[in-house]
């Protein structure tokens, strides 16, 4: 089976527990404003790849990620998920423990098959907030909300995250909500603040497209802090 | 039983030298975690505020504090000399001063001349006059040199001989003055004496008699040296202290007699440990002591110097001893020769701070307990200060009583010796090879003259055959003047007190080195892959190319390119063994170039990777910076495609990492490492520095010099403080790659 991946990393330590490849995948259904690899959106772009050939390059590695695995990101691997599930599939087989890193966004049908082989799940939920999602993001909230109903109901070891915008859901209001939210997954372990940075506009000016929140600053680590303190502090962490 | 040995497992090491035998019978491995450690006393706080002060006034001179020019150095020409005599626990210093520097005109009293004005100083009258009567190694190897050897070594295709300064890369046994003492160690000698008497008189015979002299002669010396400190070394140490005090003062002897290019100080952790929890067990000791024992050790080793000429430092910078201490390892066996002094040994590098001396060195293996890997792996990610080396890898050719000298260069304790022997610039060959045997810089006829490569576009096939033509010249050129330096240094400036802690037959290893590799192979990558057009001067001289295309390049862990590297390797050392070595040394070869990567680069022209002229090389067997495009581990991988088994003498890989691509907390980023290394070690990969750090960091830190007094960087195979490096290094450090994923 063939699939558009639009880069391969050998190394990634922070997606994920432990050393790990990263492989991202072509095509993007969102816009997200904050996106940090706008490279990635266009369907059918990128280098195609069979799924032998793509077990066969993470095999490479397999001394250094026995403690890790492989994370699948993108793009959003969703797009793609009869062809991320075979990959998944082979990966097991080898004993290599597989992460889906996603924004949630696809086509529930297709993914019960890919979550069924997937070891956790790794879920940007960018917003919290149906009208800012809608906004920056460009697309319905729920569909992601669905998603995660599905991990739960499969008891996928999920991950949730949201990458911390000033000014957008840089509040102790908007942090609760995402911790409310995950009270409804008993399957969610943990809750990551990542900041927001702006290191992809290089990017961005390469690929000649605006970075919408050229203005916005980054997100200082005191923020995150504060936050993620609030996070543990209050009751019913997940 | 004598005395001293009480307590300790009988067994063969008593009758005759066998260090490894007193070990294995004697040392408790140690698999439990750092929580026992020690911090520093107050007397050790007070005694390294003493130091740090001094070493701020010896960067403020320039980097040379003092320089004694009316003593020669050598074992007993000094008045003993203290940090702070009250209160150090361990005793000796090169010179009557802390950091003032001897002057030793033996490997060359022009260099010795040069670095003295070079600082504002006047070598005596007295040693000029000595000097006009005696032969340095120096002047005895220009009195050899070919024209042709000198040409080479002019225009830098080969570079970094010793053949002007202390070879080093002699490992004496040190261990041996505190079990056996000096007085055993001279019987031994003299039993050999009598024994090679009664043989044939010819040169070797003869050359080692004379040897064993000297030998002995120094060994008495040792003694001496010791005796003005209050100590009678005659006999074997007693307790703790007197086991690090009686070692030390075997390699202080060493630094005083040689200016070695680097001067390692072994395998001792584990030995030592044997005296600790002797010590302790008797309850004369707590872990305070000796916590304190291995701190005031490693005060005097970060004292240790040698005068070396400012071009000296362009090559080998940041004024490195390379005093390297190999840590850890796993014995024959299958134990762990991890003990609770190899905690020891790296938590001087919370006690004193980070620092590039001694350079510590991890034998890592996969059986090393999990506890101790992390615990490396987290002084890695906080002081960059320690460089790993794959034991599983080593052992089986050295055994497990092998140290490291200098960055990479394994051998049997007391057993191996080795004749350094720098490095010879492959990317200078193929321009050279191109140009039919001149050199593309000046134009001058170095090796046998051709007709230059006379087509449009470089062909694959017809520029190896080039390389074929003249690799022999260039490995035969190499081998001759090695063997004319090793010959005079053996003669005029013999390592006499070190080859006294050595068996009398040793084993002798000639270490050759190549230096541009990645340039090399990506250069006839660029040529296989992509089309190379040959740019050329007015004299027909090829001095630039003009690429088209993409071509593979090393670091990605892409076969097309790395094999033409693990190649290359090979052809060249195959080569080199054709020609036959002084005193029949093997031959062994490395992949390291130090620092001076920057110096190659700068003597090389534009090569037909698209490199420029004069532009650095990367060090060792790195990629190329900014040509590694799949992360990492992908470039971990095209490394350890080099093959150990040509490469016995070292492969040498920088690492750097941004802290956030390792990991998003401490522990994270220590298990990731460990991970790392398990992984680079299982493919047979065989070296890794590791840094952990933020370039702005290093940006700053070269922005505002004296922000980051103790800012340690691993370089290739070693470490040095970073404002001890030339703006130049400074910036190819920076230049280099650091793995991040956004």
């Amino acid at each position: 089976m063939m699939g558009a991946i639009a880069s391969f990393q050998s190394m990634g330590a922070v997606d994920g527990p432990g050393l790990r490849c990263a492989v991202f995948m072509q095509g993007c259904p969102l816009r997200c404003q904050c996106c940090h690899n706008p490279e990635t959106w266009v369907p059918g772009a990128g280098t195609q790849i069979s799924v032998e050939e793509l077990t066969d390059r993470i095999l490479r590695y397999r001394s250094y990620i026995k403690k890790g695995g492989v994370t699948v990101s993108g793009g959003e691997p969703l797009l793609q998920a009869a062809f991320v599930a075979e990959l998944f599939r082979r990966l097991r087989q080898e004993g290599i423990h597989t992460a889906l890193d996603t924004s949630g966004y696809g086509d529930l049908a297709a993914v019960r098959e890919l979550l069924n082989v997937t070891d956790l799940v790794i879920c940007d939920i960018k917003f919290t907030d149906e009208t800012i999602f809608e906004r920056f993001c460009g697309g319905q909230l729920q569909q992601v909300y669905d998603f995660l109903a599905l991990t739960a109901e499969m008891r996928v070891p999920l991950w949730l995250r949201q990458v911390i915008i000033p000014g957008l859901n840089d509040n102790e209001k908007s942090v609760l909500q995402l911790k409310k939210q995950a009270a409804l997954y008993p399957n969610a372990e943990k809750i990551e603040l990542l900041p927001f940075r702006k290191l992809c506009v290089t990017k961005y000016e390469e690929l000649g497209i605006p970075f919408p929140l050229e203005d916005t600053p980054e997100c200082p680590d005191e923020t995150i802090r504060t936050l993620k303190l609030l996070l543990s502090e209050t009751e019913n962490s997940p | 039983m004598k005395e001293q040995w009480l307590g300790f497992n009988a067994g063969p090491w008593q009758e005759n030298i066998n260090v490894r035998d007193f070990i294995q019978l004697n040392y408790t491995p140690y698999e439990g975690g750092a929580a026992f450690l020690s911090g520093p006393t107050e007397r050790t706080g007070r005694l390294m505020d003493k130091l740090n002060y001094l070493l701020e006034l010896e960067k403020q001179a320039g980097g040379v504090l003092n320089i004694d020019t009316n003593t020669v150095s050598s074992l007993t020409n000094y008045k003993p000399g203290y940090l702070d005599k009250a209160n150090e626990i361990i005793v000796g210093l090169q010179t009557d001063q802390p950091l003032r520097r001897g002057v030793n005109p033996f490997g060359g009293v022009n260099m010795t001349r040069k670095a003295c004005k070079a600082y504002g100083y006047t070598l005596s009258e007295k040693i000029e006059e000595m000097f006009r009567y005696r032969t340095s190694h120096n002047e005895g190897v220009y009195r050899v040199y070919t024209d042709e050897i000198k040409r080479a070594r002019h225009c830098g295709i080969i570079t970094g001989l010793p053949d002007a300064y202390g070879r080093g890369r002699i490992i004496g046994d040190y261990r041996r003055v505190a079990l056996y003492g000096v007085d055993f160690l001279i019987r031994q000698k003299e039993a050999d004496k009598r024994r090679l008497g009664e043989g044939v008189m010819l040169q070797d015979n003869i050359r080692l008699l004379e040897e064993l002299f000297q030998q002995i002669n120094f060994l008495g010396k040792l003694k001496e040296m010791a005796q003005m400190y209050g100590f009678d070394i005659s006999g074997p140490a007693g307790n703790a202290r007197e086991a690090v005090q009686w070692l030390y003062f075997g390699y202080l002897g060493a630094i005083k007699e040689q200016n070695g290019a680097a001067m390692s100080l072994g395998r001792v952790s584990t030995f030592l440990d044997i005296y600790f929890e002797r010590d302790i067990k008797n309850g004369v000791l707590s872990e305070e002591g000796a916590q304190e024992l291995m701190d005031d050790l490693v005060i005097k080793l970060r004292m240790a110097r040698h005068l070396r000429t400012p071009e000296y430092n362009e090559l080998f910078a940041g004024d490195p001893m390379w005093i390297t201490e190999a840590l850890g390892g796993t014995g024959e066996d299958g134990r762990t020769l991890v003990t609770k002094n190899t905690f020891r040994m790296l938590n001087t590098l919370y006690n004193l701070g980070p620092s590039a001396e001694p350079n510590l060195t991890v034998l890592w293996s996969e059986a090393l307990p999990e506890p101790f890997k992390r615990f490396a792996a987290q002084v890695s990610c906080d002081t960059d200060s320690i460089q790993y080396e794959n034991d599983d890898l080593m052992r089986p050719e050295y055994g497990d009583d092998y140290a490291i000298a200098c960055c990479v260069s394994a051998m049997r304790i007391g057993k191996d010796m080795q004749y350094f022997g720098a490095r010879a610039n492959l990317a200078k060959l193929l321009l050279m090879s191109l140009n039919g045997g001149r050199d593309e810089k000046t134009g001058q006829q170095l090796g046998p003259e051709t007709a230059p490569y006379e087509g449009e576009v470089l062909e694959y096939g017809k520029v190896l055959e080039r390389l074929d033509y003249y690799r022999p010249w260039l490995a035969k050129t190499y081998v001759n003047a090695l063997n004319m330096i090793h010959y005079m240094h053996d003669k005029y400036a013999y390592e006499k007190t070190q080859m006294a802690l050595h068996d009398t037959e040793v084993r002798r290893l000639m270490a050759f080195g190549v230096a541009g590799l990645s340039v090399l192979a990506d250069s006839l990558s660029a040529i296989k892959y992509a089309r190379v057009r040959p740019v050329r001067s007015k004299d027909g001289l090829i001095t630039d190319y003009a690429i088209e295309g993409e071509y593979p390049a090393y670091g990605n862990d892409d076969d097309r390119v790395d094999l033409i590297a693990k190649q290359q390797v090979e052809l060249f050392f195959e080569e080199l063994k054709k020609n036959p070595t002084y005193r029949g040394a093997e031959h062994t070869l490395s992949v390291l170039t130090i620092t001076s990567n920057v110096v190659y680069g700068k003597k090389t022209g534009a090569t037909p990777d698209g490199r420029k002229a004069g532009e650095p090389f990367a060090p060792g067997a790195n990629p190329m910076h900014g040509r590694e495009k799949n992360g990492a581990l992908a470039s971990l991988n095209s490394v350890a495609k080099i093959c150990y088994d040509t490469c016995r003498d070292g492969i040498s890989n920088t690492f750097s990492v941004v802290p956030d691509a390792l990991g998003s907390g401490d522990e994270e980023r220590s298990d990731n490492l460990v991970a790392l290394l398990d992984g680079y070690f299982e493919r047979k990969a065989h070296h890794l520095n590791v840094n952990v750090l933020n370039r702005e960091t290093l940006i700053d830190a070269m922005e505002h010099p004296g922000k980051y007094p103790n800012l340690t960087i691993r370089v290739s195979g070693y470490a040095v403080t970073f404002d001890k490096l030339s703006r130049e290094q400074q910036q190819e450090v920076i230049d280099r790659t650091y793995h991040r994923v956004m």
